[in-house]
C-alpha cells in the first residue's frame, strides 16, 4: 500500500497578537514557506488536492472556506475544508493519496484568536444549546477542571506533579522561535500562583495564540523528488467520544485511547516506549499526563517524578515546550504539534507519536507516528 | 491526479432521509439519527459494524452551534468512533459523499457511514440573517448585503450573456415541483404554471419567490461499504466511478459570473476518473444543484450536458424530463423537495443512488438507468463537488 | 417521522432562547489596510502581479494564478463597466423594502471586456429599477460617486454608489 511522507513544513505568527497581517497573508506566508521547505514546489502545478481546517465561529465568518483556496494556491483546484483539528485534516491528505487520486496534498490551519472579541462566549457556542448553555457555566475552564480532578484523584497525581509540567514545558519552549510564553520559572513561582479554577492556576493553561501552519504530504513514491528527508506518516487515527461532558468518560480521554489505537495499527508499534520523542496536547498542564496515560503509558506520575520525560532522558514529551510555551492556535492545535515533532526528527531522532485534542467542549482527538 | 488508479472499489448500500420540513420539531441530533437508522436500516447493518462516520454541514451559524460536526456525532451514531466533518458551503452534501468514498476507498475504513444535516428555520429574525455573516467583512458586509442578490447578480449576468428569458428559467421550477409531487419526503411539490413563477413575490429582480428553494429542516444519510463485501449485503450494489471537486477564488466580483468555470473542472476529473468522454451521451439520470431555477440551467452547461447557453432550449424540448433524454432532477430536486442545505446535497446522491437501484418508487424514471450523476454548489459562486455513480 | 410546526405553533412548545455574543476585530492586514486608506482620499487602490500583470482590486498580497507576491501598488480609474445588475426589494432580515435597492458588479478601469477576471467591485449603481429590469445598465460606463471628504471613514461605504456617466 502507498505510504505518505510530509515533505514540507511552514508556520507564521505564534504570536499572541498579529496585528499586521489579516488571517488570509498569513496563510499565504506560511505556505510560502513550506513550498520552498519542499524544494521550492509549485502549488499551481505540483499540488494534486488541498485541505484547510477550520471553524466559522472562529474565523467570525460564515462559511469561512470561501476564503480557503487564494493564499495556499488552491483556487481552481481540488480544495476542501476539514471542520477540525488540524490532525484530522491530515487524516483526510493521508487518505486521498491512499486512493491514488492525488500525490501531493497541502494541509493548511490557521487561528486568529486575536478577532475575536467574545472568546468565552464563542466556546460556550460550542455547548449543547437546550441542555448545557443554559446553565451559565462561568468559565470554560470549570469543564477541564472538573476532568482534571477527577484524572487526579484517579491516578493521585497532585497540584505539584503539574506544576512540574509547567515547569519543563515553559522550559523547553526557551529553545524555540516559536514560543512566546516560554519562561524559566521554579516550583514555588508555580505553586504560589493564584488558583483560577481548582487545580488551575494561571500558568496551568495554555492560550490561544495566532498562527498559520501548512503541511505538504506526498505519496513515497515521489516524496524524494521533494526533500532529502522525508518524514514518514507510519500511523494517523482520529476519534470522537462524545461532545458532551455529561456523556463522557471524564478524567480519561477515551478519544486519545481510540485515535491512538488505530494509529498503532496501522503504524504496527507495539509500545509507545518505543519512540524517541512524544508530543503530546497540553492545553492544561494535567492533559499532558491524561494524554500521555491514554497514548498507553503507564504509571505517567512515577515516570514524571523520575524525569522520565525530560529532555534528554529515556522519552522526551514536548521537548520544544507544547501548548504551554507556545500558546495553542486553535484547529492548527495539531499541526502545531507535528511541526514541532518533524523539527525533532529532522534534527536526527528516529520516531515520534503526536497526540493532539481540539480543546473545551470537546472530546475529539488525534494521533500521528511519525518516523524518518 | 493518476488516470490509472488503483484504489479499492467502493459500493453503496444504503440510504436514508428525513422528510424536508419547516419548522420541524425535532433537534439536529434527533434529525440526524433519522436518516442513520434508516441508511442502516437499508444496508442491513448495524452501528457496531460500521468503524467511520463522516458529517456535512453547511454554517455553523443555522444551527447556532459552533463546532457542529462534534455536536452532530451524537445523532449521527459518531461516538468514539473516527469522525470527522467536510465543509465547503453550499457544496458540502456531495463532498460527505466524496469524502465517505475515499474513507473506504483508501482502505483505512470498511464501511462507513456518512450524514448531513441541516435546520436553518431556528435562526431569528429570519435565517437570511445568517448569510449577512459569509461575505468579505471588511469590503462587502458593510453593503449589507442578502443572500439572494449573489444568485440574482449571477442568475442577471447569465440571463444577458446567453439572451435567455425568464420564462426559459421559470420553466425549471415547473418541472422540479412537478417532479416533487412524486417524492414522499418533498416539502413543496405541486402543479405550477410558468404564469405562477413570474407573478410570485418579487424578491430581488430577477429572482421572485417560486424561483427560490424553501428554508427547511432535514437530514440524509448513506452507508459506502468495500466493495469486495458489498454483494454480502445486498444484490444491487451501486458503485461510486467518479469524484470531482473544485473551488474558485474567493473574488467573485473580479471575474465572468455567465458561467461556472470551477464546475468545469470538477465535473472533468470526474469524467476523467469514471472514462466518461461524451458526458451527454453516456450519462442517463442527473441531480444537478438547484437552489435557485437557473442554477440547474447553469449546472448543466457546467457539467457539458449542453453547450453554453443552450441548456434552456433543451429543457424546452422536454430534454430534461423524467421521461426525456436525461432525466434532470427526478427527485424535485432542492426546489421541490426543500433545502437543508448539506441534507440537500446528499439527497441528489440519494436520489440517484435509488434510481439505479431501480428503488425510486414513483419517481422512478422511464427509461432504463446505468450511469447517474449527482453535484452541489456553494459559497461566493466558487464551489462545486460532482459524483458519478453506475449500478 | 419529522414533526413540522406552524408559525403559531412554536409557542406551545419549549423553547430555548439564545443570542450568540459573537463579536470580532476582523484584521484588515497590508492589502486592505491601504485599500481602505485610499478610499478615504478618493482613490481606488490595486495590487499588480508581476508575473501575469493581473491587477487585484480589493488588492491582495498574492496572486492566486501564479502563487507569487504581487509587488506593486497601483491606481485603477474610479470608473468602470457594469457587469450585472440586481434591484433588491427585501432587507438582509427579509423585511420589505418600499424602494429597491440596487447593486452590482462594477469591471474597473483599465481593462477589457475580454478578460475572464479583472479589478472589480461590488457596489451599490445609483439606477432606476426600470434600467435594471430592461438590463439597459448593463455594459454601461459608471463612475464612483464619492461622499463628500470630510464624511470620508475608511470603509467601502466612502463610495455612494457607481452612477452612470
Amino acid at each position: 500500500m502507498v505510504g505518505v511522507d510530509i515533505v514540507g513544513v511552514g508556520w507564521f505568527g505564534f504570536s499572541p497578537n498579529v496585528h499586521d497581517h489579516s488571517f488570509r497573508e498569513m496563510m499565504f506566508e506560511a505556505a510560502t514557506r513550506a513550498f520552498q521547505d519542499a524544494g521550492a514546489m509549485n502549488p499551481r502545478e505540483q499540488v494534486d488536492a488541498f485541505i484547510s481546517c477550520q471553524e466559522d465561529f472562529w474565523e467570525g465568518i460564515s462559511i469561512s472556506d470561501e476564503f480557503a483556496p487564494d493564499p495556499i494556491g488552491g483556487s481552481m483546484r481540488p480544495t476542501m475544508t476539514v471542520a477540525g483539528d488540524g490532525i484530522e485534516g491530515l487524516a483526510h491528505g493521508v487518505m486521498l493519496i491512499k486512493t491514488g487520486i492525488a500525490d501531493v496534498v497541502v494541509v493548511e490551519s490557521h487561528a486568529k484568536p486575536s478577532d475575536i472579541l467574545t472568546f468565552n462566549k464563542i466556546v460556550e457556542l460550542a455547548m449543547d444549546p437546550i441542555y448545557l448553555r443554559g446553565r451559565k457555566v462561568v468559565n470554560y475552564h470549570f469543564i477541564a477542571a472538573l476532568d482534571a480532578v477527577k484524572y487526579m484523584r484517579r491516578t493521585g497525581i497532585s497540584r505539584e506533579d503539574l506544576a512540574s509540567v509547567v515547569i519543563k514545558n515553559k522550559g523547553n519552549g526557551l529553545k524555540t522561535s516559536r514560543a512566546p510564553f516560554s519562561s524559566r520559572l521554579s516550583k514555588e513561582d508555580v505553586m504560589s500562583q493564584e488558583v483560577i479554577v481548582y487545580p488551575f492556576t494561571d500558568v496551568d493553561i495554555a492560550r490561544p495564540v495566532d498562527a498559520g501552519i501548512v503541511v505538504i504530504l506526498a505519496s513515497d513514491s515521489f516524496s524524494r523528488k521533494f526533500n532529502d528527508t522525508p518524514i514518514a506518516i507510519k500511523g494517523i487515527g482520529y476519534a470522537t467520544d462524545s461532545s458532551n461532558f455529561e456523556l463522557a468518560a471524564l478524567g480519561e480521554a477515551n478519544y486519545m485511547r481510540v485515535a491512538s489505537s488505530i494509529a498503532y495499527d496501522m503504524a504496527n508499534i507495539e509500545s509507545p516506549l518505543k519512540v524517541s520523542g512524544i508530543f503530546v496536547d497540553d492545553r492544561y498542564s494535567y492533559k499532558e499526563l491524561e494524554h500521555l496515560e491514554a497514548l498507553g503509558i503507564n504509571e505517567v506520575a512515577e515516570k514524571l517524578k523520575e524525569g522520565y520525560f525530560h529532555q534528554g532522558s529515556y522519552l522526551p514529551v514536548n521537548p520544544f515546550g507544547g501548548h504551554l510555551a507556545k500558546g495553542y492556535p486553535l484547529e492548527a492545535a495539531g499541526l502545531s504539534l507535528v511541526l514541532d515533532a518533524v523539527e525533532y526528527l529532522r534534527e536526527g531522532a528516529e520516531s515520534a507519536i503526536v497526540g493532539s485534542w481540539r480543546g473545551i467542549p470537546t472530546f475529539t482527538g488525534g494521533t500521528v507516528v511519525l518516523s524518518r | 491526479m493518476r488516470t490509472n488508479l488503483k484504489f479499492r472499489r467502493v459500493a453503496a448500500i444504503g440510504a436514508g432521509l428525513t422528510e424536508f420540513r419547516r419548522r420541524t420539531l425535532e433537534t439536529p441530533q434527533e434529525l440526524a439519527w433519522e436518516a442513520s437508522r434508516k441508511a442502516l436500516d437499508e444496508a442491513g447493518l448495524e452501528l457496531r459494524d460500521i468503524d467511520c462516520v463522516v458529517i456535512g454541514s453547511a454554517p455553523d451559524a443555522f444551527d447556532g452551534v459552533h463546532m457542529k460536526g462534534e455536536y452532530l456525532s451524537h445523532g449521527s451514531g459518531g461516538i468514539r468512533k473516527p469522525t470527522s466533518r467536510v465543509y465547503v458551503g453550499g457544496a458540502t452534501g456531495v463532498m460527505t459523499a466524496i469524502s465517505g468514498w475515499y474513507h473506504v476507498a483508501s482502505g483505512l475504513c470498511k464501511n462507513v457511514l456518512a450524514v448531513a444535516e441541516e435546520k436553518m428555520s431556528p435562526g431569528r429574525p429570519h435565517p437570511q440573517a445568517v448569510f449577512r455573516y459569509i461575505w468579505d467583512p471588511i469590503t462587502e458586509k458593510p453593503l449589507n448585503p442578502n443572500l439572494i442578490w449573489i444568485f440574482a447578480m449571477e442568475m442577471h449576468r447569465y440571463m444577458y450573456v446567453n439572451k435567455v428569458s425568464k420564462e426559459e428559467i421559470a420553466l425549471v421550477s415547473v418541472k422540479n415541483k412537478r417532479n416533487a409531487i412524486n417524492n414522499p419526503y418533498a416539502q413543496l411539490g405541486g402543479q405550477i404554471t410558468v404564469d405562477d413563477v413570474l407573478k410570485s413575490e418579487v424578491l430581488v429582480w430577477p429572482v421572485q419567490l417560486l424561483d427560490v428553494s424553501p428554508v427547511s429542516d432535514g437530514a440524509a444519510a448513506m452507508v459506502f461499504v468495500e466493495g469486495d463485501i458489498a454483494r454480502r449485503y445486498t444484490d444491487t450494489p451501486v458503485w461510486i466511478e467518479g469524484v470531482g471537486w473544485t473551488l474558485d477564488n474567493t473574488s467573485w466580483p473580479d471575474r465572468e459570473l455567465a458561467y461556472p468555470r470551477y464546475l468545469e473542472n470538477a465535473a472533468r476529473m470526474a469524467y476523467t476518473m469514471a472514462g466518461i468522454e461524451r458526458p451527454q451521451k453516456e450519462i442517463d439520470v442527473i441531480e444537478p444543484y438547484d437552489p435557485f431555477d437557473y442554477k440547474e440551467l447553469h449546472h448543466i452547461e457546467g457539467l457539458l450536458l449542453a453547450k453554453r447557453g443552450e441548456a434552456p432550449l433543451l429543457l424546452k424540448e422536454g430534454f430534461f424530463d423524467v421521461d426525456g433524454d436525461i432525466p434532470s432532477s427526478p427527485s424535485g430536486g432542492l426546489l421541490g423537495v426543500g433545502n437543508p442545505i448539506a441534507a440537500a446535497g446528499l439527497m441528489k446522491v440519494i436520489s440517484i443512488y435509488w434510481q439505479l437501484k431501480g428503488t425510486a418508487g414513483k419517481m422512478q424514471v422511464k427509461r432504463p438507468v446505468h450511469t447517474g450523476l449527482a453535484q452541489a454548489w456553494g459559497d461566493l459562486m466558487q464551489a462545486s463537488t460532482v459524483i458519478i455513480m453506475r449500478n | 417521522m419529522v414533526h413540522s410546526l406552524k408559525e403559531g405553533e412554536i409557542k406551545q412548545h419549549p423553547v430555548v432562547e439564545y443570542k450568540p455574543e459573537a463579536k470580532y476585530s476582523y484584521t484588515a492586514g497590508q492589502a486592505l489596510s491601504q485599500f481602505l486608506l485610499g478610499l478615504k482620499k478618493g482613490k481606488i487602490l490595486g495590487r499588480k502581479c508581476p508575473k501575469c500583470g493581473r491587477v487585484y482590486v480589493p488588492p491582495r498580497m498574492y496572486c492566486e494564478d501564479c502563487f507569487y507576491p504581487t509587488s506593486k501598488w497601483v491606481e485603477v480609474k474610479d470608473e468602470g463597466i457594469v457587469m450585472t445588475a440586481v434591484a433588491s426589494f427585501i432587507s438582509w432580515t427579509r423585511d420589505r423594502l418600499e424602494e429597491p435597492e440596487i447593486v452590482g458588479t462594477i469591471r474597473l478601469l483599465p481593462s477589457s471586456a475580454k478578460d475572464y477576471v479583472y479589478p472589480g467591485l461590488f457596489h451599490r449603481i445609483c439606477c432606476s429599477f426600470d434600467d435594471v429590469k430592461s438590463m439597459n445598465i448593463f455594459g454601461k460606463r459608471v463612475k464612483a460617486k464619492w461622499k463628500p471628504e470630510n464624511e470620508r471613514e475608511g470603509s467601502i461605504n466612502d463610495i455612494e454608489c457607481f452612477e452612470v456617466i
